[in-house]
């Protein structure tokens, strides 16, 4: 038993509004650099669709993720350390940028500059971010918003062609006969990362005090495995600097006790962040599991309960703060994971054990409830339509429960069964026992769990403990000691203006400062003279 | 000029090699890359790239034989001159065409696929053209003199002088006799060492071999110290206030 903390969320997905806010303000914190212009460490995609990069779930053809192998061991599906190894010259299931897409930009120049008296209206051309070539945009990081595009290329969707051809057949996508609901990804970091456990250099890794999955980017040597390992496609090339990065959980806000970026401007405040406790030596265990859809079960059994004295024991014995101790027991992570158990892990099936859960969304069902002709506020409606009417939420279950429609149906039935308690309660203030009854839960229960579905406040919905207690004096020393950046001095997190000027090959040019081409001896960022030996920075 | 070209000019050549690779290991982790360009391109490079890995191993071996085994080693042992002349000749023209078939495509890569040229830099114009001319003049040697040609025994005079630079003491003029092909590609060889620790070439000291015994998964503790807790917008408004007051 070896107890560790994992910083997780948790996604409800009725409430998200396909406004891709998070994913905007996540590209402007992390990767609006040259190298990273394809690359969103938060996407939204839109549900039934191919996603982002193309058909990234189908891991038959990109081998991300674990498997069993014949003798019930758990193995990377990209193949065992040797034949990784000897594909390292070309990877061969290394997405292109094709399945991603091609990044443009306008050329607006030709708007501002047009003389008066045109009498064609001008025009900006799309243009290659990459090569500045004209191209024409043929598909997108969301291509597919609202369903674009859904009848010629959702049907290949692989969620749907895994599912039972018979009911796979009857998906429609015609505009009013479909289903939709947006699925905003980030990287999932997992209990058992696939990405990690395939760098080949050791230079991905996950934090071993709150779980969080990074790149060491100065000993990343661009092998590209961690691409084709993650299943979920959440570790990008950037080809500018040849090293992978990926989504970093927002750790420096994390470490301070804030929200990550994508979580803090989320328009729908569907987002959850919280502490789980778990039992990193039963994480092996539940990844290897025979029947895929145990696994759910699996990995909410390595989670361990913050109330039990036993596991508050443990943790007080790693030398977890007790900060940290009362932030598990408060985090609502825990509780829509373990408490109510709605919250269910996008694609199990991967064996990675990710750690962003999701409330599966009810709309879907509503709306076929709606297409039936029946009453979407009667809950017996609802109920019925969940057994009954399979298609959507047999499509949920090949996302969020490796197929096991009985599992989703029973989260759809607390979340109708939610709606009908919190409505009778609140039209005629009587309690609807017999809902109670029907999903096993009391009246309070269900009422806590609206709240903090529907009303909770930022600090209900983010309860992030800051990085350990004990280095706060450490850390008020040292601000105290300088004026600059508190972070800056030796030895300290931070780096000094030379030191980045150096490591991210800073130029100083014009009394500016930038990355980018320089002469052969040019001045370097730093003021010192020096052979320009960098082989990113040649462009501009 | 024998003594310039055959000893200063190696030794400098070898100096920079090593001063330049810890040089660059110290400031440069950051650049430490093989700089993949496999997301912009792949048809091409999943042929060049194998080709031209697998083709460069065999030539560094039957480098490593050729200069470093004495021919009087390999007598001893028992391989003939002709079994290791046939194996030699043979071998290298081998390695040697999938060497170049491997660098010519990677080569045509950089100019038919605009994402590529984009992305090379001058640094990898260089070394390619310093892998190319080294190439050319290597397969010269090979094809031209020893499997067309006449046949140079260079054991007996290039891996002499070659050997002689690990004792200090390289004889020039074995060097000076060497027909002008195999004059040429050493010192090539030399300079190209000289420009190694500048280009991408530094990844083939990261080959990850490590990764054949290390457990899946890495954890890392948190180095330094964590991100300094920010104070709220009203703080900074009540200290802001507070401090105009006073
Ligand atoms: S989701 Fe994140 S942690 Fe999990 S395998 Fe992918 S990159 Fe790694
Ligand atoms: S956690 Fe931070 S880096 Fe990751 S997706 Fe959200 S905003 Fe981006
Ligand atoms: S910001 Fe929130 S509501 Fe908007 S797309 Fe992202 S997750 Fe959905």
């Amino acid at each position: 038993m070896r107890i560790r903390a994992q910083v997780a969320m948790v996604m409800n997905l009725d409430k998200c509004i396909g406004c891709h806010t998070c994913s905007v303000t996540c590209k402007q914190t992390w990767t609006n650099r040259e190298g990273t212009e394809y690359v969103w460490f938060n996407n939204v995609e839109t549900k039934p669709g191919i996603g982002y990069p193309k058909h990234y779930e189908d891991q038959e053809r990109w081998k991300g993720g674990w498997q069993l192998d014949a003798k019930g061991r758990l193995v990377l599906r990209s193949g065992g350390r040797v034949r990784r190894l000897s594909r390292i010259f070309a990877n061969p299931d290394l997405p292109t940028l094709d399945d991603y897409y091609e990044p443009a930009t306008f050329d607006k120049d030709v708007l501002v500059s047009a003389p008066a008296g045109l009498t064609d209206t001008p025009v900006k051309q799309p243009r290659s971010a990459l090569t500045g070539e004209p191209i024409s945009l043929e598909w997108g990081a969301n291509w597919e918003d609202g369903l674009g595009g859904a009848h010629e290329r959702a049907g290949t969707d692989p969620n749907i062609t895994a599912m039972a051809s018979d009911a796979a057949a009857r998906v429609k996508f015609e505009f009013e006969k479909t289903f939709m609901f947006h699925l905003p990804r980030i990287c999932e970091h997992c209990l058992n990362p696939a990405c990690v456990s395939a760098c080949p250099s050791g230079a991905m890794y996950k934090r071993e005090e709150d779980g969080i999955v990074l790149v060491d980017q100065d000993r990343c040597r661009g092998w590209r495995m961690c691409v084709t390992a993650c299943p979920y496609k959440k570790v990008y090339v950037n080809h500018a600097t040849g090293k992978a990065e990926k989504c970093t959980f927002c750790f420096p806000r994390i470490e301070a006790g804030q929200p990550t970026i994508c979580s803090e401007t989320c328009v729908g405040r569907l987002r959850y962040l919280g502490l789980v406790f778990y039992d990193e030596d039963a994480v092996l265990a539940a990844a290897s599991v025979q029947d895929e859809r145990d696994l759910l079960a699996a990995q909410r059994k390595v989670f361990l309960d913050p109330h039990d004295p036993e596991t508050v024991r443990l943790a007080t014995e790693a030398g977890l703060p007790e900060e940290w101790v009362l932030a598990a027991q408060a985090s609502p992570v825990w509780r829509l994971i373990s408490d109510y158990q709605i919250a269910l892990p996008l694609h199990p099936e991967y064996r990675t054990l990710p750690m962003v859960w999701y409330v599966p969304p009810l709309s879907p069902v509503l709306d076929a409830v709606g297409a039936a002709g029946l009453d979407d506020t009667d809950a017996d409606d609802v109920f019925h339509t969940i057994r009954d009417l399979r298609i959507p939420v047999e499509y949920l279950a090949e996302l969020f429960t490796a197929g096991d429609a009985d599992a989703v149906a029973g989260v759809l039935m607390k979340l109708a069964a939610m709606r009908s308690y919190m409505r009778a309660r609140t039209l005629d203030g009587t309690v609807a026992e017999e809902l109670c009854e029907a999903v096993g839960m009391t009246g309070q229960e269900i009422e806590s769990m609206y709240r903090l579905l529907a009303i909770a406040k930022y600090d209900e919905r983010y309860v992030i403990p800051t990085a350990y207690s004990k280095d706060a004096a450490a850390l008020e020393a040292q601000a105290a000691s300088t004026s600059d950046c508190s972070l800056d001095c030796a030895g300290g997190p931070g780096m000094t203006e030379a030191a980045t000027a150096e490591r991210f090959h800073l130029v100083a040019e014009g009394g500016q400062t930038r990355p980018g081409r320089r002469s052969l001896f040019a001045r370097r960022g730093d003021g010192r003279l020096g052979l320009s030996i960098d082989p990113t920075g040649e462009r501009s | 000029m024998n003594t310039l070209i055959w000893i200063v000019v190696p030794y400098a050549c070898l100096a920079v090699f090593v001063v330049g690779h810890v040089w660059r290991w110290r400031h440069d982790q950051f650049g430490w890359t093989t700089h993949t360009s496999q997301l912009l391109e792949s048809r091409i490079l999943r042929l060049g790239s194998p080709l031209f890995h697998l083709g460069a191993f065999g030539v560094i071996i039957g480098h490593a034989m050729g200069l470093l085994v004495p021919a009087s080693l390999t007598e001893k042992i028992g391989v003939s001159e002709h079994v290791y002349h046939a194996t030699a000749v043979w071998g290298g023209t081998v390695t040697g065409i999938m060497l170049v078939a491997g660098l010519a495509l990677l080569i045509a890569r950089r100019f038919v696929n605009g994402r590529v040229r984009r992305v090379t830099t001058t640094m990898d114009k260089v070394l390619y053209v310093a892998l190319a001319s080294m190439v050319i003049l290597g397969m010269t040697a090979t094809l031209g003199t020893n499997l067309l040609g006449e046949g140079y025994d260079y054991r007996e005079t290039i891996a002499v002088w070659f050997r002689g630079m690990f004792w200090f003491s390289p004889q020039t003029d074995l060097m000076a006799g060497a027909p002008l092909v195999y004059q040429l590609h050493a010192l090539g060889g030399f300079l190209f060492l000289a420009l190694w620790p500048f280009t991408r070439l530094v990844h083939v000291w990261s080959a990850p071999l490590a990764y054949l015994w290390r457990p899946y998964v890495v954890y890392r503790a948190r180095r330094g110290a964590p991100a300094a807790v920010a104070p709220a917008p009203a703080t900074v408004r009540d200290r802001g206030m507070h401090d105009i007051r006073h």
